[in-house]
């Protein structure tokens, strides 16, 4: 068997848990083995439905009240717990902070290795696997040979089809032993952010700018743009630098890995760093000064001037079509 | 309150990356080594806390001889004290890694030697996302990944992380471990006179235990995945191609 671990926000499983699941069903056709699921929380049984969509079989609901809000330490004890009930093949994770430090407990806590942010896995007697090195810049082909093998999936590597057959899942509670201890980590609150729209991560159409935007204050026409296809502004670690965006701002190896519809990369050149960010995004439209930035190559779709002569005119064009 | 900041020796991160003949590593010929970024951080909040509240912060590296280059670096943002543990330069799993780092910053009682540890979220170069839970696992303190703020009152540590449309706010009782992000703060720059007292500053040096444990993870090579190099389809230049970058919104795209 395989067991995927599943985030749920109210009871609906997150997409990086679903890509994850999607590397987990493989994983399980690879051995002709079934596919479970584990999910917290008191809505995470309501999130059962859907995984019957993705080919699970069986979903054990962590049933301890007090892992309703995320405390790593406990979820990670709970979760090698249930490997040792249930005696999985592997464990499948997202590879989210979250779910990379709770997988990393699992390893720790069971002293097994652990492969993060795989992107492609060849089960059998031992498993062969691509795993994600440099921010997604270079591969690592690896073996991995364990009781139980732990894998997190490379976010947006995977896309999150429904399994060919949709099978009805059974519930099974789960009531792991935990003493307070395994709670001495757990989200004290939660504040509410005063940026409004959409994340980055979960935009859309993100509009990103670099150093060619040349100033903190030249970004309002990037908003502008933002707003009107409905989306966000990134920006890349360049500007980040600069101090003309915050760093929750940037796009790339050690920012924010975004998959939206749509990716404007304003005076932005592509360096390699920043491409792993936005290598998830269906079409780049690239707005740049320099023919031959990498970007040009590396976009689907280019326009060469200065952002700051074509984005306003960007913009009164939009309007006009609103 | 003394601070522990471990770090990695890697290759520049801006750098364009090609890979040795026998695809095991990246070729470091014409390369620059750094700090992982993260972990840059990782010594900036080390040396803060170590500024507000007293104490010594020491850096920790687990590497070849030449990682005394980066751990001279810690020394130059104003850490204290620096440890090297040194290896042959074969690259470490995980475990390993976190077994010899626990050794090192274990007390004479067994507990942690340190009231904070920091580690980076994840190394820019293997991107592993375990070595510090392993290690405040087997320390046995408090552990919490994709720290972006970090204050700490009153022996607790009360930490910060971004999640969609807000933060989350934990607070862990000190001894405690901590792998930050970018952006929790700004690295200090080392002026040139802290560079040069750094290199006057005693390395402590050690060669730890490789240890192994259950089950293997073997790298068998490395890859750099193709890029797509057809170039962009021009839409045209200047403001001129506003009608077409439209149309392409509109009907292609469907995002207008």
């Amino acid at each position: 068997m395989i067991l995927g671990l599943v985030e749920h926000a109210g009871g609906e499983p997150t997409e990086e848990s679903l890509e994850a699941l999607t590397l987990a069903r493989e994983v399980a056709a690879d051995t002709d083995a079934s596919l479970d699921a584990v999910v917290f929380g008191v809505e995470g049984a309501a999130a059962t439905d859907r995984l019957g969509d993705h080919g699970v079989e069986t979903v054990h609901h962590v049933a301890d009240r007090r892992l309703d809000t995320y405390a790593p330490e406990a979820r990670g004890e709970a979760v090698a717990q249930l490997v040792d009930a249930v005696d999985p093949a592997a464990v499948v994770a997202p590879g989210t902070t979250r779910g990379n430090e709770v997988l990393a407990h699992v390893g720790a806590v069971r002293d097994l290795p652990m492969a993060a942010n795989c992107t492609d896995v060849d089960a059998g007697e031992e498993y062969e696997l691509a795993r994600q090195r440099w921010g997604g810049s270079l591969v690592e082909h690896a073996r991995l040979d364990a009781p139980t093998a732990l894998l997190t999936a490379a976010a947006h590597e995977f896309s999150p089809e429904p399994a060919a057959e949709r099978v009805e899942p059974s519930v099974r509670e789960f009531e792991p032993s935990l003493d307070d201890a395994a709670f001495r980590v757990g989200v004290d609150r939660v504040e509410e952010s005063d940026v409004e729209g959409v994340p980055l991560g979960e935009a859309r159409v993100v509009v990103g700018g670099g150093r060619g935007v040349g100033s903190a204050e030249d970004y309002d026409e990037l908003e502008d743009l933002a707003d009107l296809l409905g989306g966000t502004v990134g920006a890349s670690r360049a500007a980040v630098n600069e101090g003309w965006r915050p760093h929750d701002d940037q796009i790339g190896q050690t920012g924010t890995k975004i998959s939206p519809d749509l990716y404007v990369a304003c005076g932005i050149s592509g360096a390699v760093q920043h491409m792993v960010g936005c290598k998830g995004a269906d079409s780049v439209l690239a707005i740049n000064t320099d023919p031959e930035a990498a970007i040009m190559q590396k976009g689907d779709y280019a326009v060469v001037g200065d952002l700051h002569e074509v984005v306003p005119e960007l913009n009164e064009a939009l309007r006009s079509e609103a | 309150m003394d601070t522990l900041a471990c770090i990695k020796r890697v290759p520049d991160t801006g750098a364009k990356i090609t890979l040795t003949e026998d695809e095991q590593d990246i070729d470091t010929s014409n390369l620059g080594f750094t700090i992982s970024p993260h972990e840059e951080c990782a010594i900036e909040a080390a040396v803060q806390q170590v500024e507000d509240h007293g104490g010594t912060a020491t850096v920790l590296s687990l590497g070849p001889d030449d990682a005394a280059e980066q751990l001279r670096t810690g020394l130059a943002m104003t850490a204290d004290e620096a440890t090297l543990l040194e290896t042959d330069g074969e690259e470490w799993t995980p475990r390993a890694t976190a077994n010899a780092i626990a050794d090192a910053a274990r007390g004479d009682d067994g507990g942690p030697a340190y009231d904070l540890l920091l580690f980076g979220n994840e190394s820019a170069d293997a991107a592993n996302h375990q070595v510090g839970v392993r290690v405040a696992r087997a320390l046995d303190v408090p552990f919490l990944a994709g720290v972006t703020g970090l204050d700490v009152e009153d022996g607790t540590a009360i930490a910060r992380r971004e999640v969609g449309g807000g933060t989350e706010v934990y607070e862990l009782d000190l001894p405690a471990a901590v792998a930050v992000k970018e952006g929790i703060n700004e690295p200090r720059y080392a002026s040139m006179r802290a560079k040069m007292q750094a290199r006057k500053q005693e390395i402590r040096r050690q060669t730890p235990e490789r240890d192994g444990g259950r089950g293997t993870f073997e790298k068998v090579r490395l890859e750099a995945p193709e890029t797509d190099d057809a170039d962009a389809e021009v839409l045209g230049e200047g403001p001129e191609a506003v009608p077409d970058v439209v149309e392409l919104l509109r009907d292609d795209l469907e995002v207008v």
